[in-house]
């Protein structure tokens, strides 16, 4: 079996705050892509899944842990050598907000040529020929090439960003909410341009979003992510429909849908989330939210066990039954 | 103050038109827009970007920037005519008979002011509490919207409160003089799905028991499903269809309300299954805007459409329709 593209075990990020105080923005993550492979990374503010994506695209250095890329480790590789390495050009980033992330003094044309002149060291006519064979690959009319981004439209600022991204060659492609910014008729077209680049391309993408209808429809599968851990994987369609972390099956009874009315299924997760400032190793971080805790929940911290073919999930009491009773979260001990 | 909270409809707004006077010409950004909202009753109005939708609260609220200016129609609310109404009247009226709450709750709030504090000023300024009575009624308020710990928190500092609890603040102080209506304006944009649910389904309970009216803008077709008796969708300044919820998804009559629900992520199985809306929003500047100003992205667009007056028609089940080609 070949390896995967990426592969991620044991990866840690942690702060230190200053005397003992230790922040876990990371708390030790495994997980892999294939090659054409979408990975749908989701979880809630604060649960680390940026701090994951700028490790993974090697923005920041980890704490511990490893990153293999196509077979290499690049986790040892210091982050402000790292856009001089070989492989920033394979492992590209799409950002939230396109308006925010291009350089307001760059047109279209020079944002998309300037990882292309850095990275591939291209110039002139071989350079020019580049930028228009990505724009029109990115559906972006290449009369629209001079200008800057205040003169361009969301959709068109959301298609520079990823032009520019895809113009080096990568094999992995890193989105950050690339459509949150934008209205639903061209969130449309930018996620089927997404889709269709994947395919002609043969990308693999790592796909974060707070969007999960939206996830759904993109993702081969789909990571769940809570304060610093990934607390379920498995097939994007097998998660959706028996999730079985109670987490997981919150967050998604929380989805509204339009034409229907969810609130009659909602799962409780009261509260707020527990501090990741020098966390209790054994604690389960969901306890006090979850309502399946129990004493158990106090003693060990559930580790992400497979509990079928490609499914993992980190709890100690996964939901077997869709249908049960949900009660309110009662604390065992005060922890 | 002479609100009469009996009135039927609470809130009534006819044919109103807004433009605004810019360097680049006049905007025309509200064109007949019109609804009604009973007591206790929901209503969302929904829309992209640059529909109106927050044009048409601000209207409400009295709060237009200087630049606006009210053309035509009437917004009537508990019997009074709001645009005529002098402003010591409108600041009567406003934080106490009709309260909104803002998208962004750390911007809308004061950084420097303990929220308790920031509570306690609206109590005064319309609640009918002493000083000595305020700052108890305040943590009341913050215990009501489920702040945990609100003795201690009515001391903190906007800064020191999640997104979440700084918008539970927000409505804390919305619904401190039990306003008779509430206009929530993306209450709950960049905030997490589940604070969300939460957010929402505290509106929804308070408004059930004070049968508060509300009229909730969103650009989120399955919020607007999920917590609203009627949905009024915005297209570049007009609403082009208001019906209740249930029949606005089984059969929308104006092809924009079909397109967008065509464009929203939801049951679909597959990417493919979504459509796009074609074109863009017109330019409101323009002085030979359409009649109906959806004409040229419309697929049953023919000549008459740009003519006015675009014939609104109102079916059995109460929704309404602005179109002149109708499914």
């Amino acid at each position: 079996m070949s390896e995967p593209l990426l592969q991620v075990d044991g990866l840690k990020k942690l702060y230190p705050l200053g005397g003992e105080a230790v922040l876990h923005a990371v708390a030790g993550v495994d997980f892999a892509i294939d090659r054409a492979e979408t990975i749908g990374l989701v979880g809630e503010s604060g649960c680390g899944k940026s701090t994951l994506v700028r490790l993974v695209t090697r923005l920041i250095d980890p704490s511990a842990g490893s990153i293999r890329f196509d077979g290499v480790e690049i986790g040892d590789r210091p982050a402000r050598r790292f856009g001089k390495a070989p492989e920033r050009a394979q492992i590209q980033m799409v950002f939230q907000d396109a308006t925010d992330s291009l350089n307001p003094r760059y047109t279209a044309f020079h944002a998309i040529a300037d990882p292309l002149r850095r990275l591939k060291a291209m110039s002139g006519s071989a350079l020019r020929a580049r930028v228009e064979e990505v724009a029109r690959l990115t559906g972006l009319p290449p009369e629209l090439l001079p200008r800057f981004p205040h003169q361009l439209s969301g959709g068109q600022k959301a298609r520079v960003g990823i032009a520019r991204a895809i113009a080096v060659e990568p094999r992995l492609l890193v989105l950050d909410e690339p459509t949150s910014a934008l209205d639903v008729s061209v969130q449309v077209v930018i996620l089927q341009l997404l889709q269709d680049l994947k395919e002609r391309l043969g990308l693999s993408y790592l796909f974060v979003s707070h969007d999960l209808n939206v996830v759904r429809l993109l993702c081969d599968r789909i990571l769940v992510m809570y304060l610093g851990r990934i607390v379920e994987s498995g097939p994007a369609e097998e998660v959706f429909n028996a999730p079985r972390h109670p987490y997981t099956r919150a967050l998604l009874s929380a989805v509204p849908t339009p034409g229907t009315t969810s609130r009659d299924r909602r799962i409780p997760l009261p509260g707020e989330p527990r501090s990741p400032i020098n966390p209790d190793p054994k604690i389960c971080s969901l306890y006090g939210r979850c309502y399946r805790s129990a004493e158990r929940c106090t003693e060990v911290m559930p580790a992400l066990d497979e509990i079928a073919p490609g499914r993992r999930v980190a709890c100690h009491f996964p939901v077997l039954d869709l249908d049960e009773a949900v009660a309110e979260p009662v604390l065992v001990s005060q922890a | 103050m002479s609100i009469d909270r009996q009135s039927v409809p609470l809130l009534a707004i006819e044919d109103l038109s807004v433009e605004f006077r810019t360097r680049s010409g006049l905007v025309r950004a509200l064109d007949r827009v019109g609804f009604t909202l009973k007591r206790g009753e929901t209503l969302a109005l929904v829309g992209e970007s640059g529909s109106g939708k927050s044009v048409t609260a601000m209207a409400i609220m009295g709060i237009l920037d200087d630049a606006a200016h009210a053309t035509n129609g009437r917004i009537t609310f508990g019997g009074l005519d709001m645009l005529a109404a002098s402003p010591r009247v409108l600041d009567e009226i406003r934080g106490r008979e009709v309260a909104m709450i803002f998208q962004n709750p750390r911007a809308a709030l004061n950084p420097i002011r303990p929220i308790g504090k920031q509570i306690a000023d609206i109590l005064l300024r319309h609640g009918n509490v002493t000083a000595a009575q305020a700052p108890d009624r305040a943590i009341e308020m913050l215990s009501s919207v489920r702040i945990p710990d609100p003795k201690r928190r009515a001391n903190s500092y906007p800064f020191e409160l999640s997104g979440g609890m700084c918008q539970r603040v927000m409505i804390a102080m919305a619904l401190a003089c039990e306003p008779a209506l509430l206009i929530a304006d993306e209450p709950t944009t960049g905030l997490d799905i589940t604070t969300q649910a939460t957010i929402m389904d505290l509106i929804a309970e308070l408004a059930a028991v004070h049968s508060m009216a509300t009229l909730l803008i969103t650009h989120d077709l399955g919020l607007a499903s999920e917590y609203c008796d009627r949905i009024a969708v915005m297209h570049a300044g007009q609403i082009v269809e208001t019906a209740p919820t249930a029949s606005l998804f089984a059969s929308p009559r104006h092809p924009y309300t079909a397109k967008l629900i065509a464009a929203t992520p939801g049951e679909v199985p597959h990417l493919a299954d979504l459509a796009s809306i074609p074109g863009g929003l017109p330019d409101l500047r323009r002085a030979d805007l359409p009649a109906c100003r959806y004409s040229a992205r419309c697929e049953r667009m023919e000549d008459d459409c740009m003519l006015p007056p675009v014939p609104r028609l109102v079916l059995a089940d109460g929704a309404e329709v602005v179109c002149r080609h109708p499914r």
